[in-house]
């Protein structure tokens, strides 16, 4: 675990830089690690975004599959906004632990 | 008289009904076991077909063979739960119950994936999950003349996650055996980023596809198959051409699940991590491929937790709180070709570790080792299945949670 400074707040990150605590982000935060990633953010992205929170807290697990028929984008559009890392990616900007969908 | 009723006679269900026949009073409770088919098959021999190791006839028996006699077997497709009624529709029969254990498995859905059940299908594309598949695949095999083989995996969760990489080790093998391996290609398509599922096992074990001169491509969640360019597809346009393209589809919960309202997205049920009660009602319990845990869909871990949903199927009668004990302990051979095998232990939280098994410091096993004692292993397994597992008889000295002797926890976790 370390600390990092993302958009001018101090937050706990993991070794690979995701989020250990999903109340500390903001969508500030959001823009800067989407950046370092070559992602500029739009309001379809913070739907997306959104839903998985939302899916976090209500503890269920996310695959690819499921944010597929969440009804905000299909997997192709999925692999549109984050090209490369439709799950690992999308989770990481939106503050959530990396998905663990291998067992 | 009290009714307990277990869908599907698997793995899973065959071994609680083992479990539990001594365990319930005679003429108190009935037990009875519902299954479609007459044949129960040996899953892991299906890995061996393709390449003659097994014949048919060592992969499959008469399933009531091992069911107890007081246990009642009816063979019947098994149409709709309605938990809210504790009522079971089979073909033209319901039955009543008290207590209900879901054991239906989960199999392949190759129609989930555009292309894939198309002109090609069982012409150059092919699966060895399913006994046909497999001995399918070994016709094949047979007069193949070589060229590239894809050997892929469409999406997770699938049983026996390491069983598509066993398969691309005794590829490599059988066809070294031929004379031909200069002619055959080997890449394995995952959609994961490393060849195994469990980080510490890439980082300790790649070294085994280098040395046997297999390809990978990772992160490859495939959208469609390019039956006229022979090509898969995934959903940002990568594109891996192929000859012989051997896939493990989708792999789903039975339908039955998905009518019954039980499942989820994949028809997987909503199943405690640790009491192995479903989710939605107190009087349904999932073992074995059926359940949503995060744990492998692997025999071993039915026998793992058989022995705790026993316990607790009791507790639950007589009114107890149950045990929450089961720790997603698996413990798995991994075939490597030229006769020689790994073994893995882990659980819901502990990555597979180096040692010895199963006794601290003596083994004879070595964890995380390839070893010829250990390929007598994974073949001793079928023994053990037909003769200890399906009768719900605990494999000497290996405990139902994982144990943590003899273990060394030395291998980092490779960063992405
Ligand atoms: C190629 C391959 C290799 C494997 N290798 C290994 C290995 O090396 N080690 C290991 O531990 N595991 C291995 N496995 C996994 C192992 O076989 C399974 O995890 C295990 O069989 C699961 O048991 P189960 O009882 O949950 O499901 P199953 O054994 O599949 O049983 C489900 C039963 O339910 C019945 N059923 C389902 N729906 C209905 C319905 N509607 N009506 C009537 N009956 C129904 C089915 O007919 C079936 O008999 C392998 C699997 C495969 C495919």
């Amino acid at each position: 675990m370390a600390l990092k400074t993302i958009a001018g707040v101090e937050v706990k990150v993991t070794e690979d830089g995701y989020l250990e605590d999903m109340t500390q982000w903001n969508p500030e935060i959001a823009k800067e690690i989407a950046k370092e990633l070559g992602i500029e953010l739009t309001d379809k992205h913070f739907e997306v975004l959104n839903y998985l929170r939302d899916r976090t807290i209500a503890k269920e697990a996310l695959t690819i599959r499921s944010v597929g028929k969440s009804g905000i984008v299909d997997i192709k559009q999925l692999y549109e906004l984050f090209p490369k890392g439709p799950l690992k990616f999308s989770s990481k900007i939106a503050g959530i632990p990396k998905p663990t969908s291998c067992i | 008289m009290k009714n307990l009723v277990i869908l599907g006679a698997g793995t899973a269900g065959t071994m609680m009904a083992n479990h539990l026949r001594p365990k319930l009073y005679l003429n108190k409770w009935n037990i009875t076991i519902v299954d479609q088919y007459k044949t129960h098959y040996y899953q892991p021999g299906f890995l061996f077909l393709p390449f003659d190791i097994y014949k048919e006839e060592q992969v499959k028996k008469v399933g009531k063979k091992f069911i107890p006699k007081d246990v009642k077997y009816i063979q019947k497709k098994i149409e709709k739960i309605i938990p809210e009624e504790n009522k079971v529709e089979l073909e033209g029969e319901t039955l009543k119950y008290d207590v209900l254990i879901i054991a239906t498995g989960c199999k392949i859905a190759p129609e989930e994936t555009n292309g894939m059940i198309g002109p090609l299908w069982k012409k150059d594309i092919f699966d060895f999950y399913t006994y046909e598949g497999s001995l399918a695949l070994r016709e094949k095999l047979k007069d193949w003349q070589g060229g590239k083989l894809l050997v892929h995996i469409t999406e997770m969760p699938i049983k026996c996650p390491v069983a598509p990489l066993e398969f691309s080790f005794l590829a490599d093998s059988y066809f070294r055996d031929k004379g031909m391996r200069d002619k055959v290609d080997i890449t394995y398509v995952t959609p994961l980023s490393g060849a195994f599922t469990k980080p510490t096992c890439t980082t300790a074990l790649n070294y085994l596809l280098q040395e046997k001169g297999i390809k990978i491509e990772t992160d490859f969640a495939i959208e469609h198959v390019d039956n006229d360019t022979k090509e898969i597809v995934d959903y940002e346009g990568r594109r891996i051409p192929f000859d012989l393209l051997v896939t493990i589809p989708t792999n789903k919960g039975d339908e039955v699940i998905e009518k019954s309202g039980l499942g989820d997205d994949l028809n997987f049920v909503p199943t405690d991590h640790n009491t192995l009660q479903s989710k939605a009602h107190e009087n349904i319990f999932v073992i074995g491929d059926a359940t949503n845990v995060p744990a492998s869909k692997a025999g071993s871990v039915a026998h793992f937790e058989a022995e705790t949903l026993a316990d607790n199927i009791v507790l639950y009668i007589d009114g107890y709180p149950l045990k929450k004990e089961f720790d997603g302990h698996a413990n798995c051979f991994i075939e490597t070709g030229n006769n020689k095998a790994l073994l893995i232990d882990f659980n819901y939280v502990t990555e597979p570790v180096h040692g010895k098994f199963p006794f601290a410091k003596i083994g004879p096993m070595s964890l995380l080792k390839e070893s010829v004692l250990n390929h007598w292993g994974k073949l001793a397994f079928r023994w053990i299945y037909w003769n200890m597992l399906l009768k719900g008889i605990a494999i000497p000295f290996v405990s139902r949670n994982m144990s943590f002797k003899g273990k060394v926890f030395d291998i980092k976790q490779e960063k992405k």
